[in-house]
């Protein structure tokens, strides 16, 4: 039979409800834990209980005689596996996955074991049991904007300093200047879904179940440290249960891997909450300092950024807060540096909106006290400063419709009417205020591989190593195949989460359902001439493929964003410290829209990590231990209902011209400004001004009044 | 002789009775997961601090995970799994699929098992902590947005769709006009 692709649809660019969404709202969508194995065996890992030291013995013998209890692997009697290689990314790995391969603990909660027995109940007792002794170390984890140890580090083809024209000249020419320093805590992904993975070894394939945001990072970095071809090893990852950074390579799955090849039989290692608060990375405490010189009217002469985060004593990550200043504003000087500190503690990583969370923390709130200091609109002063050019790269924007943004938020907000004087609206004993912040994030494609087969029975299937974690890609990709072939969205079936699928870039960096949808239509556009002279179809179907890697890397350099406005309004109680806030709306520029559903669930989602951050996310360390205090979700509080107001999100027309679908992405923008724009409202609110995340009571109850 | 660490016990799940030898250290999560393959119920956390694992238990929300299987003996346990009349979604469940009340569908189960007993709960005229008059003969509260709030506070969403699920709980509740 021959596929119908002779009608027009739009499937693409209207609300559709996601096509997994019957199986998650029944219970049916399976994630990594649920998968049953015959024969299966439970991994519990053990972590370590002190910050750095040595394992000088693990206590083995009363675990391994404890009912159920299978092995007990630890450095000392665990097969090597390699960590000398590249990843995919170009970098070298974050070797703390690779467990127990030495003695050395490098931060608390650091992996010393895995008790692997029958069943998951046997595991965890034996877990707890297991006393393991340590030659302790001092440590070192106190972080602070003051290190003298810090170091500038290069990241991810960003260099750690730019410089350009003459910073200190333009500082003391200007008729205002800002000069404050801001800090943001360390915050945890904490997905909903804990990290589990079921493995075997089946044959001599390692066969790897696992919640991840890209099955083919995980292929590659497992058949690096167990010297497999690429092809020997298979991830699947059909549900992902929230990713937001924190769901690569870790612990779980080599751990995992490791006992099951030991024992020759399937084993699942899940983490608990507790312990992903020590291994799957973070996002970076940062310590930035933003200085701001301004002729009387606003129009910035120099603006510098300079940015610290910390890292761990193995591998370098650095939290690239510096990065927003360098693509914001028009200045005539323009000085940013990041910069790291090497401590006792595990490696942060990326967290939604890397670099720009808390860098637009701090660069729109010295906006905000810049426009004050000016007597300006803040919105006016970010419009005067508008960019040509990239203000360091002196490249051309793609489309940057911030002003437009910033014009319909106010609209929608109603902006306009707003008395900018601090301090002065009541609402009985509350102080009410609203702010607003500016927000960009990168909109770049990344290589990803796809086939498309035309079945003989008129359908169409899609295969690709995409992740859908929650952002609604599943959907997206759906529709953008259903656009391509001109069918309709139930004649596409939509398989993901396979590395068996081929490499592709992962969910990272908003950068997923635009590459994977690149790949799509490049895959479509081949099948189409294929099938263009009209011979039936085969009953295995007609198969096309594409590999993006020579076109996503085609285009001319630009400073290619996505844009978006925040406005916030919040209640201040003077009395107990607590900011609530009351609106919050976010209006972007950010592509073209695929689904207008599941698009706006990911800008609204984003604004409520905005708001999370702001109030609520703050993971406390000790000093003196090195390890958390209250690592789990009643001592890290994520924003629950009580705390979210009502949320908007909506959007500009942007389709971006140099892209096949139009995308930019939405999965990391609605997080950028929001906790700025509280901050600026509780301003307003009160007359003080918050340079230190997250706004607790306390800070606010103790904070010095308004001069 | 060593005390037993086993016991047999009988649950009603989605009205249908099993009867299981359970490890007395097996919380009814992991019965329900590992034992009945019925892992529709989520472990977020594992300590009662998400809500993800909420069942009605005897028709009330109850949190699995600080659940001893054993501790259930004899008790009727309605999961995500049994809430819908065969094809037929509950309009809890249908009303999250119409309005994007999920992102990751980790979380789902959860909020979807609260909001059928939040709206039994109100319609009940239990009170919340933001409801104003809680005098017995006030009657229920209108269910307003912050009234859902304030109820499905228990219920964890890490992707941020707070907003889609308040809806999908009002627009359940026949209560959308009260909660926009
Ligand atoms: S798993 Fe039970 S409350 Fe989190
Ligand atoms: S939908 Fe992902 S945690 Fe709620």
């Amino acid at each position: 039979m021959t596929p119908a692709t002779t009608t027009e649809h739009t499937a693409a660019g209207t609300a559709h409800r996601r096509v997994e969404g019957r199986d998650k709202v029944t219970g049916a969508a399976r994630y990594a834990a649920e998968i049953p194995l015959a024969g299966l065996a439970h991994g519990w890992l053990v972590g370590s209980t002190v910050a750095r030291g040595r394992v000088r013995s693990v206590e083995t013998a009363p675990v391994l005689a404890m009912p159920g209890v299978l092995t007990v692997l630890h450095h000392g009697n665990t097969a090597r596996v390699t960590t000398d290689y590249v990843t995919v990314l170009g970098t070298s790995p974050d070797p703390t996955a690779a467990v127990f391969q030495h003695d050395q603990v490098q931060h608390m909660g650091w992996p010393v074991a895995l008790v692997v027995a029958e069943t998951p109940e046997q595991a965890r007792e034996g877990a707890e049991a297991l006393v393991v002794h340590y030659d302790e170390e001092p440590h070192d984890t106190a972080f602070s904007g003051d290190r003298a140890d810090a170091y500038p580090l290069d990241s991810m083809g960003q260099p750690a300093v730019t410089d350009k024209g003459e910073t200190e000249a333009e500082l003391a020419a200007s008729a205002v200047v800002v000069d404050a320093c801001y800090t943001t805590p360390e915050n945890h992904h904490n997905a909903m879904e804990p990290h589990a993975a079921t493995v075997r070894w089946d044959g001599g394939r390692l066969d790897v179940i696992d919640s991840n945001q890209s099955a083919a990072w995980i292929q590659s970095e497992l058949a690096n440290m167990f010297s497999l071809d690429p092809q020997s090893v298979r991830v699947r990852s059909e549900h992902v249960g929230g990713a937001f950074g924190g769901k690569g390579v870790r612990a779980h799955q080599v751990a995992a891997a490791l006992a099951a090849r030991a024992l020759g039989r399937p084993v699942r290692v899940a983490m608990t909450r507790r312990q992903m608060f020590a291994l799957i990375g973070y996002r970076s405490p940062t310590a930035q300092r933003i200085r701001l010189g301004a002729d009387a009217d606003g129009r910035l002469r120099a603006l510098q950024h300079d940015s610290l985060n910390q890292t761990s004593t193995v591998h370098e990550h650095v939290e690239a807060s510096a990065g927003v200043s360098r693509v914001g504003y028009d200045a005539a000087a323009h000085r940013t540096a990041q910069r790291v500190v090497r401590l006792d503690v595990p490696t942060p990583t990326w967290m939604r909106a890397p670099g720009e969370a808390p860098g637009s923390f701090a660069l729109e709130s010295a906006m905000d006290e810049l426009a004050a200091e000016c007597g300006i609109d803040p919105i006016e002063l970010r419009m005067r400063n508008e960019p040509e050019r990239g203000p360091v790269s002196g490249l051309p924007f793609g489309s940057r419709r911030l002003p437009d943004c910033f014009r319909e938020g106010a609209r929608r907000f109603g902006w306009a009417d707003r008395d900018p004087r601090p301090g002065v609206r009541r609402d009985g004993r509350r102080l009410l205020g609203t702010g607003t912040a500016a927000a960009s994030f990168l909109a770049m494609a990344m290589p990803a591989t796809a086939a498309v087969t035309a079945e003989a029975d008129g359908t169409f299937t899609v295969r690709i190593g995409a992740a859908d974690v929650g952002t609604g890609a599943r959907t997206a990709l759906t529709l953008i195949a259903a656009e391509a072939l001109r069918t309709a969205p139930d004649r596409v079936r939509m398989r993901i989460g396979d590395s068996d699928f081929g490499p592709a870039w992962g969910a990272a960096g908003s950068m997923g359902t635009r590459s994977w949808a690149w790949a799509i239509t490049d895959a479509v556009a081949a099948l189409r001439e294929r099938l263009a002279g009209g011979a039936g179809i085969p009953p295995e179907g007609v198969t096309a493929r594409s590999d993006t890697s020579g076109s996503v890397f085609g285009l001319a350099p630009r400073e290619r964003r996505a844009y978006g406005a925040q406005f916030a309004e919040v209640a201040v109680d003077p009395g107990t410290g607590e900011v609530r806030v009351r609106r919050l709306l976010g209006i972007f520029a950010a592509g073209r829209i695929v689904n207008p559903l599941t698009a706006r669930s990911q800008l609204t989602g984003g604004m409520i990590w905005g708001i999370s951050m702001a109030l609520h996310e703050e993971a406390v360390r000790d000093p003196v231990s090195g390890g958390h205090v209250g690592a789990d979700l009643a001592g890290y509080h994520v924003a629950a209902h009580a705390d979210i107001p009502a949320v908007e999100a909506d959007w500009v027309d942007d389709p971006d011209p140099e892209d096949p679908v139009g995308i930019k992405g939405v999965g990391e923008i609605g997080v950028v400004g929001v906790a700025a724009a509280v901050a600026n409202a509780v301003w307003h609110a009160t007359g003080v001004r918050h340079r230190h995340l997250p706004l607790r009571p306390d800070r606010v109850l103790t904070a010095p009044p308004a001069a | 002789m060593a005390p037993p660490v086993h016991s047999e016990i009988t649950l009603t799940v989605n009205g249908e009775e099993h009867t299981l030898l359970v490890d007395h250290r097996t919380t009814l999560l992991d019965a329900l997961r590992e034992r009945l393959d019925l892992t529709g119920t989520k472990k977020g956390c594992d300590q009662g601090q998400c809500g993800a694992c909420t069942v009605l238990l005897d028709g009330r929300r109850a949190v699995s995970c600080l659940q001893l299987a054993v501790a259930a003996e004899g008790r009727t346990v309605t999961t995500v799994e049994g809430l819908a009349d065969g094809d037929r979604l509950h309009p809890v469940q249908q009303a999250f699929l119409d309005l994007d009340g999920f992102q990751c569908g980790y979380c789902t189960p959860g909020q979807i098992c609260s909001a059928v007993a939040v709206i039994e709960e109100h319609a009940a005229g239990w009170p919340s902590a933001v409801t104003a008059d809680v005098r017995p003969e006030a009657g229920p509260p209108e269910l307003t947005a912050e009234e859902i709030r304030e109820r499905m506070s228990g219920n964890l969403c890490r992707c941020g769709a707070h907003v889609q699920i308040v809806r999908s709980v009002a627009r359940a509740a026949g209560a959308e006009e009260a909660a926009v």
